[in-house]
């Protein structure tokens, strides 16, 4: 018995339900149960069969599996008001954490972003526009270039005497059509069939799509010059192959959900297939350590870098992914030298499928500040050009992907966006491994409720809309290429910030 | 066979590596580097029949993520010997230092004297992978620390006491055997010192004869010794962790 009363309320319109039973199938939380042995013994008739769908409340997370599916839509959840006597610091959400924790005795596992009340910059800056003295540009008739190559630029261009053919040897960039990547989620934490829908998608819209840590799976090696494949410390599914099959190569210091800690897919999730992708037995436990075993300082990441680099014949950019901290700064200059063709910050509201909840909620710091502190030593450096910088951690609409670029980075990430569009509800229970919606579960029961044509057409339609309102952006703005708005703070405004933290996003307020 | 002499003196790791690659797509079976002074990635994921020679010190990162090919090291070699490697054999005519084998999955290394820190960290197997360590001398500190399959045989034929700390500290899959005694207070968290079945010692012979043909040293008092097997106490060490298990 759970020690706290349910949070939801599931009310079924008993005068429209027809007792199809669908809710009892679609229901992997099992809050829909059929009692047919007691339907059966009552002799009844079908019609009365509703009556004997048995409705365990306090299981339901809210994931609307069952209010879509119904087919009468006689199904509502509603968020029961809360129970407790009220308290200002004793919140309903902290009662619930003590007493699951004092059930238990475990680190209470928490899915999905950051769920404090911390305020986002990205609400507090506004962006310019243009009026009257410098004229704005239409984006439906004029080109508006989103085009970005991530990677090194060279310190100068030489031409061979002949004025037209380079001397410069260029190093190896990616080439993204828009500045919009799909972030690192593995096969493991999400299901083949999302990473489908992401892959395919990533490909159509000439962007790319992070593996995670988890390996890349034989049926989307087709599809490998859009994917940038990881390396992380557990070192799972990292072969020769994968490193010269991606398009480039990342290494996973560490991740804004959880800073400084490791990851544990647990060995109940380590399906045969799973197992197959990340080359570790069935059953065992996958542990990826906190740290590199072979990295403990900016003379060993260069060394694996270069691992990296030598294995893959320097054909491919190696970025490097931390979490944002409070040394992102120094961290960032010491990779970008330490010879990574990118940095990648990782905002402390980033998803995750399982992370320790006090990790989550505790650690790291937000990704605007990261983006315009590493953008500016690098600047400071002079070394700004040696390597881009790829920002991830909640981008919920273009306009966070504007401000982003605006603030200093090359291009962002995004991943439970895209999840929000293959389907998902954001209804936190990615490490219970029981996705309604088909997408962080390995159950084919239910990864086949996602169709990856489908998930590979919205996941598209979201990365096509966002560029195109980046388009909109610019063009308001007067830039006819994203390249003009890169770490371009001069046409962001805080609002409602101190002097302290315009000056740490180097931005001015409203009004000056 | 078509044997290619490289003299190593004074070259970038980045330029004999592509005069590695060269020599190999123009179809040497058999390369021999002389005057190796610790340049780094040597055979780094190089997938290609093909034998090695290495006289010198190889430096850091040997045979990383190498799936294949055959390395001998007349000399010693620096950290990170097979680093994820998947395939292939490396044998060391010298010492080993650090991290020999992390986070490998296949293969084997022999190493003729001692080897250093941490060494078979996180090597795992899966399926026929069944990656290999084996050192004729001593091990230090976190020997198959976070270890996941495979795995690491210290010989120790120098007889000197066993003083490696931390043996097998997070060790989850895989077994560690240690020539003569290893005490209780150097074993690391979650590893565990069990007696030997017979599937062991017939393994141990099978490495240590192995060992003795590389080395030319007679194994027979080898594997007729006494081994400490240590193994993980559980595979799935943190499984009453958190509050969904």
């Amino acid at each position: 018995m759970a020690s706290f009363p349910p949070k939801f309320k599931v009310l079924v319109d008993k005068e429209v339900c027809t007792g199809c039973l669908k809710c009892t199938l679609q229901c992997p939380f099992d809050v829909h149960i059929y009692d047919k042995e007691g339907f059966k013994a009552s002799g009844k008739d079908k019609d009365e069969r509703k009556n004997f769908i048995v409705r365990n409340q306090e299981n339901c997370v809210a994931c609307q599996r069952c209010v879509f599916t119904c087919p009468v839509k006689c199904i509502q959840i509603e968020v029961r008001p809360p129970t407790y006597n009220p308290h200002p610091v004793w919140t309903d959400a902290v009662r619930r954490d003590l007493k699951t924790q004092s059930d238990t005795g475990g680190v209470l596992l928490a899915a999905m972003g950051n769920e404090q009340p911390y305020p986002s910059y990205f609400d507090r800056l506004v962006i310019d526009a243009c009026q009257v003295t410098n004229p704005s540009i239409d984006p439906l008739r004029e080109p508006m270039e989103l085009r970005t190559y991530l990677g090194r630029k060279p310190e100068k261009l030489e031409f061979e005497d002949n004025g037209t053919s380079l001397k410069t040897q260029l190093a190896k960039n990616l080439k993204l059509e828009t500045p919009i990547m799909i972030a690192h989620m593995s096969y493991g934490a999400i299901s083949l069939n999302a990473h489908k829908s992401l892959a395919n998608a990533a490909a159509e819209q000439g962007t790319f799509m992070g593996t995670g840590e988890g390996g890349l799976h034989k049926d989307l090696y087709h599809l490998a010059d859009s994917i940038i494949v990881q390396v992380a410390s557990g070192r799972f599914a990292v072969h020769e192959e994968y490193l010269k099959t991606g398009a480039a190569v990342e290494i996973k210091i560490g991740q804004g959900a959880k800073p400084g800690i490791g990851g544990h897919l647990p060995g109940r999730k380590i399906t045969e297939p799973i197992s197959k992708t990340r080359m570790i037995p069935v059953g065992s436990d996958a542990l990826s350590p906190a740290p590199h075993h072979d990295i403990y300082s900016i003379e060993d990441l260069s060394r694996l870098i270069y691992a990296i680099k030598e294995a893959t014949r320097y054909k491919k950019p190696v970025f490097v992914k931390i979490a944002a901290v409070n040394n992102s700064a120094p961290i960032a200059t010491g990779i970008i030298r330490a010879g990574a063709d990118a940095v990648v910050l990782d905002g402390f509201t980033a998803g995750t499928g399982a992370a320790p909840q006090v990790i989550r909620n505790n650690l790291g710091i937000p990704i605007e500040a990261a983006i315009a502190s590493v953008d500016q030593r690098l600047r400071d450096e002079g070394i700004r050009h040696w390597g881009s910088i790829i920002a991830s951690g909640s981008m919920r609409s273009s306009g966070d992907v504007a401000k982003a670029i605006a603030l200093g980075a090359d291009a962002v990430y995004i991943g439970t966006a895209s999840l929000i569009s293959l389907g998902c509800t954001v209804c936190k229970q990615c490490f219970t491994g029981k996705c309604a919606w088909g997408i962080a579960t390995q159950d084919p029961n239910l990864t086949k409720r996602l169709d990856p044509e489908v998930g590979a057409r919205r996941v598209s339609n979201l990365i096509g809309a966002w560029s195109h309102e980046l388009q909109e952006i610019l063009g308001a703005l007067g830039l006819n290429s994203l390249e003009s708005l890169r770490g371009n703070r001069d046409r962001l405004r805080g609002v409602g910030l101190s002097q302290t933290e315009l000056d740490v996003l180097d931005v001015l307020p409203a009004g000056r | 066979m078509k044997e290619v002499v490289i003299d190593s003196k004074g070259i970038h790791y980045k330029v004999l590596n592509f005069m590695i690659e060269d020599a190999i797509n123009a179809g040497a079976t058999k390369i021999v580097l002389e005057n190796v002074n610790g340049q780094r990635f040597l055979l780094d994921g190089v997938n290609a029949d093909v034998e090695l020679e290495v006289h010198g010190t190889a430096g850091d990162d040997l045979a990383a993520f190498m799936n294949g090919p055959r390395v001998t090291v007349y000399g010693n070699v620096q950290d990170g010997v097979g680093n994820t490697m998947n395939r292939g054999l490396v044998v060391i005519h010298g010492d080993g230092r650090d991290i020999v084998g992390h986070s490998m999955r296949g293969g084997k290394i022999f190493v003729k004297g001692d080897v250093g820190y941490r060494v078979g960290i996180h090597m795992k197997q899966y399926e026929d992978n069944y990656p290999v360590v084996v050192a004729g001398g001593t091990a230090m500190d976190f020997l198959g620390e976070y270890m996941a399959g495979g795995v690491v045989l210290i010989l120790n034929i120098g007889d000197a006491p066993f003083t490696g700390d931390w043996v097998g500290t997070g060790i989850h899959g895989g077994v560690i055997y240690v020539r003569g005694d290893v005490p209780e207070f150097l074993l690391g968290i979650g590893a565990k010192a069990t007696d030997l079945e017979a599937s062991d010692k017939k393994l141990i012979k099978e490495l240590a004869e192995e060992y003795g043909r590389y080395f030319g040293v007679d194994p027979k008092p080898i594997y007729e010794s006494r081994f400490t097997k240590i193994v993980p106490i559980s595979h799935r060490p943190y499984a009453k962790m958190y509050t969904d298990d």
